[in-house]
């Protein structure tokens, strides 16, 4: 026998994992047409000047490579840029809303020894031309839609607004280098830094309590219901929201005031899928209401991409009764 | 107790970490009876090496688990909530070198670079990049104290609580770094679908 390698953080897919994974993924397909969402495809490869002027910081392209020309071509590392692209270009003049899906593979650089993977396979939405909260409700709705005809049991929508915390660092007045070494203990999921850093700013007792204490509920709707002043008035955006959700998926969600998620380009409400079965999300979204205006076609949009074997693992482990 | 998995150090922090779950109420007798077994699953304790509690609880194979601000440092990448800083367990990073003139200081000026011994090697390697110096880290996993005793390094970074160690092998401190505690984390999907389990338990730790 001669082994030949793949690169670390690849995987060749055999037939018995590939039956399952195609079942996955046909009825999320299935899913999304019936909800009038049309499947596109993108080239793997994009311009590096695409995706920059898309603001994937937190996942950006890791494998560069250069054409006949010399041009910069990058694998691309999420599917929203893309498609964001192709509308502008594609649809420059086309009647909103617009409902595009995809099945395809995103690329990411990873960390050594973590068995990370560099190539994963994404199913998602975009819809774009629907603004807050009736097109980030509907959202919301096909994805409930999806993970419910896959056959996931437990699962559970974390729901947050990447605006919120932005909201009440506006109303401490805290800015410049100091607002971002506050964001960086919150992105890091660090609340012993969170604390220290929110300490040393020298706010008044009570604003300093709701800079260190809002981000770290989760829960019901009563996490809401719990809010008063600037934290209220910041969370209107998720109440507007939840208010048009059928109960099937409002019963899903976990509003979550500390969420945040790695890409740049959220600007509302962001979400997070989970499940018992898996100690790693099985994906997320979120709306993205300035993205479509840096390709020159500004218009609100949202969507969500659900990652193909994470959902296969999730299944598999509640098929096996495994939990958290 | 609370229905979660906790990760428990063994070693140093050991002890201390287990007081702190008697006093919100989980039953430890079986797990200070036993030396050697790791899984405690009545009382929902898995105990380990503290450098492998964050793979643990990034993985879910635990709840939530309790080592050092120190590992926490080093495996900066691991994505888990820090939820509260425990108070005890506290120990000084430390840059030391052989007492007398500073090896370090002449490596540096005669061959730009130091070598630098340590367990802690991104920690390391951070300082002296935030610091503006070129070193060399070598990581080693025994004794870090035997290192510039024998000549392989010029200095080492390493974690102290007293000093004694370092100076019964001749080794004085010349930077301290950093100061490390025990921490509670918890995997970030656990920390939604749990909420209120890690919150009640945030609540009785920080009472106790």
């Amino acid at each position: 026998m001669t082994i030949h390698p793949i690169p670390s953080g690849t995987r060749d897919v055999l037939p018995d994992e590939m039956r399952e994974l195609r079942a996955i993924t046909s009825t999320a397909l299935e899913v999304f047409q019936r909800a009038g969402y049309g499947e596109v495809q993108t080239p793997a490869l994009e311009y590096e000047d695409t995706l920059a002027r898309g603001d994937v910081r937190g996942a950006p392209p890791a494998y560069r490579l250069f054409d006949e020309q010399g041009r910069v071509l990058v694998l691309r590392s999420d599917m929203t840029v893309p498609i964001a692209r192709l509308v502008a270009t594609r649809f420059a003049d086309a009647d909103t809303p617009l409902k595009l899906c995809y099945l395809a593979h995103a690329y990411r650089g990873v960390r050594p020894q973590r068995g990370q993977p560099r190539e994963f396979l994404q199913a998602g939405i975009e819809l774009i031309g629907a603004p807050a909260p009736q097109g980030t409700a509907e959202a919301l709705t096909v994805l409930c839609d999806v993970l419910d005809a896959v056959g996931l049991a437990d699962y559970r929508i974390g729901f947050g607004d990447v605006a919120l915390y932005q909201a009440l660092l506006d109303g401490a007045g805290v800015d410049g280098a100091a607002r971002e070494r506050v964001l960086h203990e919150l992105v890091t999921r660090d609340f012993v830094g969170l604390e220290r850093e929110v300490a040393v700013l020298g706010l008044d007792a009570s604003a300093a309590e709701l800079l260190v204490r809002v981000p770290q509920l989760r829960g019901g709707p009563e996490v809401l219901a719990g809010l008063d002043g600037a934290a209220a008035e910041a969370a209107e955006g998720l109440h507007g929201v939840h208010a048009l959700l059928e109960p099937r998926v409002a019963e899903r969600l976990i509003f979550d005031l500390g969420l945040v998620r790695e890409l740049g380009y959220y600007t509302g409400a962001i979400f997070q899928v989970y499940d018992p079965a898996l100690g790693v999300p099985l994906g997320g979204g979120g709306r993205y209401d300035e993205l479509l205006g840096r390709f020159g076609r500004p218009l609100p949009a949202v969507g969500f991409a659900l990652n193909a074997e994470r959902l296969h693992i999730a299944l598999a482990g509640e098929e096996r009764g495994e939990r958290l | 107790m609370s229905g979660l998995t906790i990760a428990v150090p063994r070693g140093a922090l050991f002890k201390e970490t287990l007081d702190v779950l008697d006093g919100i109420g989980v039953d430890t007798s079986e797990v200070r009876a036993n030396d050697r077994k790791l899984l405690f699953r009545d009382v929902g304790i898995v105990t380990m090496r503290p450098s492998d509690v964050p793979t643990y609880v990034e993985a879910g194979a635990a709840d939530i688990g309790i080592t050092g601000k120190d590992v926490l440092m080093e495996q900066s990448e691991r994505e888990v909530y820090e939820l509260l800083d425990l108070g005890y367990g506290a120990c000084t990073m430390v840059l030391a070198s052989v007492a007398g003139d500073d090896p370090m200081e002449e490596a540096r000026r005669r061959l730009g670079i130091m070598r630098i011994a340590t367990k802690y090697p991104k920690i390391a390697a951070r300082h002296f990049a935030a610091t503006g110096r070129q070193a060399e880290m070598v990581e080693v996993k025994g004794s870090v104290e035997l290192a510039p005793l024998t000549g392989l390094v010029d200095g080492i970074v390493d974690l102290t609580a007293t000093g004694t160690t370092l100076r019964e092998n001749g080794l004085v401190v010349r930077e301290e770094i950093v100061t490390v505690t025990a921490r509670l984390i918890a995997n970030p999907v656990v920390h939604k679908l749990k909420a209120a389990a890690i919150d009640e338990l945030l609540e009785r730790v920080r009472a106790a």
